[in-house]
C-alpha cells in the first residue's frame, strides 16, 4: 500500500488507465486512488467506460496502457510491458471479490457450495473451516435458510446477496460492484442495498458502478462522474450530487432526479387509484 | 396378391443373426468410443486460445478444423469407400475391410462429437466464466469445477442422439462386406430368395436396439434442470 497525499492508506491506485476495444477507445486515461476503507462510487450515462474501468481493475478486461495496483499487487501494460500469466492473474484476483449485474452463480451448485466454491477451489481450505465461513457469511446476507437451495430456486435479490456472500468468502481486498441491482425487480433492490451498506459500514474499501443516486448519496466517501470515457468530475459524494459544477454531470443528474420526480408522483397517483 | 409369410426362413439362420448383431454392436460401441476419444481432443484443440502467442491457437485449431468440416460434408459412404479401395492406392499396401470401414465410421464419428464438445462448452453462459475468473480460479479448475460439469450435461442428448445415427451408419459396413446385420441379410435373401421375411427381420433387429436408446435420448432431453 501506497501513502496518499491525506495520509491515508490508498488500496486502489489507477493511473492513466485506457482500454481499446479495436478501434473504440472504452477509457481514455483514467486516474484514482482509493484509500482503505473508502467507498467510491462511479457514475456515468451507458456506455460511458465505467464497468469496463471496473472490470480493469480485477483485470477482466486487459488495460490497453496504464497501470492498476491493489494493494501491494501493481501491474503495468502498455508497450514493453508483458502481459501477466494466467496463473499471476488467479492469484491477483483472489484479493479482489466481483459482483455483477446478473449475479453469475453457479447453477450445479447450492447457495451455500457457491459461496463454499472459492475457498475449497482456490484458496485450498477444509471442507469443514469453508462450510463454516460459508454460512456464516449466508446468515450475515440473511439467507440462513437458503443454504441448500438451487438458484434458480432463489429470488433475484436472494440470487444477489448469494453472489455477495461469494465474493466476501476471499476475504478479498476491496470489493468491486457493478450494477448489481440494475437486474432486479424495484422491490428487491432494497435487500442488496442493505447488505452493501452494511458492508461499507464495516469499513470495506468499495468500488461501485450504480444508477442508484439516493444510495450513493447515503453511503459513497468518494463519486465520480464518468462520461466518454473519462472522468470528468470527481469529489466527496455530496459535492458531486447536490452540487455539480461540471454542465454534464449537472444534466445527467438532473434526468435522474425528473425520473425520481415523476416516479413519486405516479406512485402516489397509483397508491391512490388501488 | 396372395403372399405367404414363412419367418422360418429367418429362424433357420439364428446363429448367424446373432453374429451379425454382435458385429454390429461391436462396431456401433467401439466407434462410438473411439469417435467421442477422438472429439474431446478435436473439440478441446478448435477451442484453444493462447493469450500470450495468438497464432498458435490458428495452428492448432486450423488442421483440426479441416479434419471436421471434411468428415461433416463427405458422405459416409463416401468416406468408408475412399479409405477401402482409394487410400490403398495411395498408401501402397491394401487395408482389411474391417479397418477402413471401422476408421472411417470412427472418424465421421469423431468430427460430429468434436462439434458436440465445442458447442457444449460455447454454450456455457460468459457470466460463468467471467465468475470463475473473478474468484481467482485457473484455467484449468474453471474448466474441472463450473464449465464441463454444467456443459457434459447439455452434451448428453445431442452425444447419444449422435450415437443412435452411429449406429444405423454401421450398416454401411455391407458395402464391403463386413458381416453386420444388413450384410448377413444379404447374404440370407441370396440363399433363400425371402427379401420380404429377412429384410423385415433387419429392420425389426435394428429397431429393437434402437428403440430404448431413443426412449432414453428422450427422456433426457426432457429433464432439462440445467
Amino acid at each position: 500500500m501506497t501513502s496518499s497525499e491525506n495520509g491515508k492508506e490508498a488500496m486502489i491506485q489507477i493511473t492513466d488507465l485506457h482500454k481499446y476495444f479495436g478501434n473504440v477507445q472504452a477509457v481514455r486515461g483514467v486516474s484514482i486512488d482509493v484509500n482503505a476503507g473508502d467507498v467510491l462510487f462511479v457514475i456515468g450515462p451507458s456506455g460511458c467506460g465505467k464497468s469496463t474501468t471496473l472490470r480493469c481493475i480485477n483485470l477482466l478486461e486487459h488495460p490497453t496502457k496504464g497501470t492498476i495496483q491493489v494493494g501491494e499487487d501493481s501491474h503495468t501494460f502498455g508497450a514493453g510491458h508483458n502481459m501477466p500469466s494466467g496463473r499471476v492473474l488467479a492469484r491477483y484476483r483472489t484479493h479482489i471479490g466481483m459482483v455483477f449485474q446478473q449475479f453469475d452463480l453457479f447453477p450445479h451448485m447450492t447457495a451455500i457450495e457457491n459461496v463454499m466454491e472459492g475457498p475449497i477451489t482456490v484458496l485450498k481450505k477444509s471442507n469443514k473451516e469453508a462450510e463454516a465461513t460459508a454460512a456464516d457469511l449466508l446468515a450475515k446476507v440473511g439467507l440462513s435458510d437458503k443454504e441448500d437451495s438451487f438458484p434458480t430456486q432463489l429470488s433475484g435479490g436472494q440470487a444477489q446477496r448469494v453472489a455477495i456472500a461469494r465474493a466476501l468468502a476471499m476475504q478479498p481486498r476491496v470489493m468491486l460492484f457493478d450494477e448489481v441491482t440494475s437486474a432486479l425487480d424495484p422491490e428487491l433492490v432494497s435487500e442488496v442495498l442493505h447488505v452493501m451498506r452494511q458492508l461499507a459500514d464495516e469499513g470495506t474499501t468499495m468500488v461501485v458502478v450504480t444508477h442508484e443516486m439516493s444510495f450513493a448519496r447515503e453511503v459513497a466517501d468518494h463519486v465520480v462522474m464518468m462520461d466518454a470515457g473519462q472522468f470528468i468530475e470527481q469529489g466527496a459524494a455530496e459535492q458531486i450530487l447536490d452540487n455539480p459544477q461540471n454542465a454534464r454531470t449537472q444534466s445527467f443528474l438532473a434526468r435522474f432526479h425528473g425520473a425520481a420526480e415523476i416516479r413519486g408522483k405516479a406512485g402516489a397517483v397509483l397508491e391512490k387509484e388501488i | 396378391m396372395h403372399y405367404v409369410w414363412d419367418f422360418d426362413v429367418v429362424l433357420a439362420f439364428t446363429d448367424f443373426w446373432l453374429k451379425g448383431a454382435s458385429i454390429t454392436l461391436a462396431y456401433a460401441f467401439g466407434t462410438i468410443t473411439g469417435g467421442l476419444i477422438i472429439g474431446v481432443f478435436a473439440g478441446m484443440a478448435l477451442l484453444f486460445e493462447s493469450r500470450k502467442f495468438p497464432w498458435l491457437g490458428a495452428i492448432v485449431s486450423a488442421p483440426i478444423y479441416g479434419y471436421v468440416q471434411v468428415f461433416r460434408c463427405t458422405p459416409l459412404l463416401v468416406q468408408i469407400v475412399w479409405f477401402y479401395y482409394a487410400l490403398p492406392v495411395l498408401w501402397g499396401a491394401s487395408m482389411p475391410a474391417w479397418m477402413a470401414s471401422g476408421l472411417g465410421l470412427m472418424l465421421y464419428m469423431g468430427a460430429f462429437s468434436s462439434e458436440i464438445f465445442r458447442a457444449g462448452i460455447m454454450s456455457i453462459d460468459k457470466g460463468q466464466w467471467q465468475a470463475s475468473r473473478a474468484l481467482g480460479m485457473t484455467y484449468s479448475q474453471m474448466m474441472r469445477r463450473i464449465i464441463l460439469p454444467q456443459a457434459t450435461r447439455r452434451m448428453v442428448p445431442p452425444f447419444v442422439n449422435q450415437s443412435i445415427l452411429q449406429l444405423k451408419n454401421t450398416s454401411l459396413l455391407y458395402v464391403v462386406a463386413v458381416p453386420d446385420i444388413m450384410y448377413t441379410g444379404s447374404i440370407i435373401v441370396a440363399e433363400t430368395f425371402r427379401p420380404l421375411e429377412v429384410y423385415t427381420s433387419v429392420a425389426i433387429m435394428y429397431f429393437c436396439m434402437l428403440f430404448p436408446l431413443q426412449r432414453f435420448a428422450a427422456r433426457m432431453e426432457a429433464r432439462r434442470d440445467i
